[in-house]
């Protein structure tokens, strides 16, 4: 018996240490990127990326603050993308995988087989461009970087795994009350959804936040530039100042390229919000995250 | 009497379609403008596209663009190294994340919560935000893992001109980002599992391995598998960002990091190649298709519960 109990603590330890290992493995590298961003420019220089500022400094922040307006813009954009998409997203998803879990509905297995199916088979990204810039007219819009993103079959199933768990009663009870199927969600099936509505709301506020591929696509105007692709087109530049200096050419303005602690603080900008709304969502996420059936 | 109850029967009947169709409108809308009607592009890369013609009046070109993908050098490169990373990926997170949610099962529900927020961080960070993460440790001239090398008596090089490494590299930045998220997928799968199943068996004398094996590993065996299947159907696709961002889109390191998602992407960018990108597009989509409808043929044989459709 002590033997045992001795050995399920081993095990238990050992289960710690390995957690540990693997939490360190993925927070480390993100922490000597916020280190870079309070450190001092030529400390960094001199003695490279630290665990903590060797010589602590916020002028990278002063600096981007002050200067650049690209910052200020590419910071409005990705939130308006952010707020107005999730809006839409999180209403348009929730409502469609509700009547994907109504087995009730004729016409819900019809639904659920076309969102799945877009799962296993696209038109690939020529025909998409296609339409959105020849069509849609959407190219050098805000809505390139909004509605392409609005129905994600995956938050759709996840959402249509919740909504298939909760009981059927509710809504024929209600039904029973006069209640129509449009008041139905809206008054009683989503207040009692909270988990699915948060995580997967996270989940769309994160898919806007952290895009880059749909501006990489359709946007030109630099009024327009996301805070990602403002991030991605600095580090193209330098690769291109660095060819540049190599080739003998030096007409390049350097002053437009921040340093090397200004463009980690700007990777602290762009990441950090994710980052800090995130855990506040955690406690959902268990009841909130059903890989429910695809089929049916 | 009987015809006015089944009047209103339909009445009621008709007036739940609409409601539920009206909720069901606005998403089916996007579902059809974003995924279906691109669909008829699949005519693209079998013609010449000349817009003032439009796509279907274009002339049409037979299998020409194929052919042009498919006997160029670059299709066995790009094809090789998108399957066989694609292949470690799948593989490797799989076994990592299925068995961190039964061990992370195991323990108690607040350090749960502390090690899935640290596993979960990685997944809430882009691959712009990551190549620069990934440059603060491997910057040949300041980078953290170079001069914990250079502290250990080594010589570094610059990683960003050796391709033989980044298999190695990608893995790891994967592993990174998406474990945690199936880790969490999986492990919300097995909060599911009714205790007294495990009560049973305790009772019966099996140990926590048999728990494991017996109990758990089947009851989360649907969620695997069709994660898997989904994963499979996209085989022949990559993680563009990690692909393009992490490796500066060097083209030193084309040899074992060029798959075939940057490979289109730099023939529209640059060249400007509809036809070619168009036929690739198709090929990985059409494929992907067939081998998620084989794999699924082959679980529906061992367990028709199993199989996702």
């Amino acid at each position: 018996m002590i033997e045992n109990k001795r050995a399920h603590y081993i095990q238990k330890t050992l289960t710690h240490i390995l957690f540990i290992i693997a939490a360190i493995f993925c927070v480390t590298p993100i922490l000597f990127v916020i280190s870079a961003a309070f450190t001092d420019e030529l400390a960094l220089a001199q003695e490279g990326y630290k665990l903590f500022p060797s010589k602590f400094s916020l002028e990278a922040f002063e600096y981007i603050l002050e200067s650049p307006k690209q910052i200020v813009t590419s910071y409005g954009v990705t939130i308006a993308v952010t707020v107005v998409g999730t809006a839409i997203s999180l209403l348009f998803t929730s409502m469609l995988a509700y009547v994907m879990a109504r087995k009730d509905f004729k016409a819900s297995r019809l639904i659920s087989f076309m969102v799945f199916f877009t799962m296993l088979f696209n038109g690939g990204l020529v025909p998409s461009y296609i339409m959105i810039t020849r069509y849609y007219g959407l190219k050098n819009t805000i809505w390139a970087m909004i509605l392409p993103y609005v129905i994600i079959p995956w938050h759709v199933f996840l959402m249509k795994g919740f909504f298939s768990d909760l009981s059927i009663t509710l809504v024929e009870a209600a039904k029973i009350d006069g209640g129509s199927e449009v008041g139905i969600f809206f008054k009683i099936i989503a207040p009692i959804s909270k988990p699915a509505f948060a995580t997967v709301g996270l989940f769309c506020a994160f898919t806007y936040w952290n895009d880059w591929w749909l501006s990489m696509l359709y946007i030109e105007d630099s009024k327009l530039t996301s805070l990602q692709y403002y991030l991605y087109r600095i580090m193209n530049n330098i690769q291109f100042l660095a060819t540049s200096l190599t080739a003998g050419n030096i007409s390049i303005d350097r002053s437009q390229i921040p340093g090397e602690t200004a463009r980690m603080a700007l990777c602290v900008l762009a990441a950090g919000p994710m980052l800090i709304i995130f855990p506040f969502f955690q406690k959902y996420f268990v009841k909130g995250l059903t890989v429910g059936a695809v089929k049916g | 009497m009987t015809s006015k109850n089944s009047m209103k029967k339909n009445l009621f009947h008709t007036k739940m379609n609409w409601g539920l169709g009206a909720l069901a409108f606005p998403g089916m809308i996007f579902l059809l403008a974003f995924y279906y009607v691109p669909l008829f592009g699949i005519v693209i890369p079998f013609k010449q596209i000349d817009y003032s013609k439009g796509i279907l009046g274009s002339d049409w070109v037979g299998l020409k663009n194929f052919k042009f993908f498919f006997s160029s050098q670059d299709a066995w490169r790009i094809t090789r190294n998108t399957l066989g990373l694609n292949f470690i990926f799948i593989t490797l997170t799989l076994i990592i994340s299925v068995i961190m949610a039964l061990l992370l099962f195991e323990l108690g529900r607040r350090s749960v919560k502390i090690y899935q927020t640290a596993l979960f961080v990685p997944y809430f960070i882009s691959w712009v935000v990551a190549s620069y993460i990934l440059y603060a440790m491997i910057s040949p001239e300041m980078g953290a893992v170079t001069n914990m090398m250079k502290s250990m008596g080594k010589i570094p090089e610059n990683l960003y001109y050796k391709p033989e490494i980044w298999p190695v590299i990608l893995t790891l930045a994967y592993l990174w980002k998406n474990v945690g998220y199936m880790t969490l997928l999986f492990y919300t799968a097995l909060i599911g599992i009714d205790s007294s199943y495990f009560e049973a068996a305790a009772i019966d004398g099996a140990n926590k391995l048999q728990l494991m094996l017996k109990i758990s590993v089947p009851y989360i065996k649907p969620v695997i598998i069709m994660m898997t299947l989904l994963q499979i159907g996209k085989i022949f696709y990559s993680d563009f960002g990690m692909f393009y961002f992490l490796t500066r889109n060097s083209g030193g390191l084309y040899a074992t990091t060029d798959v075939i998602d940057t490979y289109v992407f730099r023939a529209l960018r640059v060249t400007g190649d509809i036809g070619m990108s168009s036929a690739v597009g198709l090929f990985q989509s059409f494929v992907g298709l067939i081998l998620v409808l084989t794999s699924n043929l082959i679980v529906k044989k061992s367990n028709p519960d199993h199989a996702i459709f």
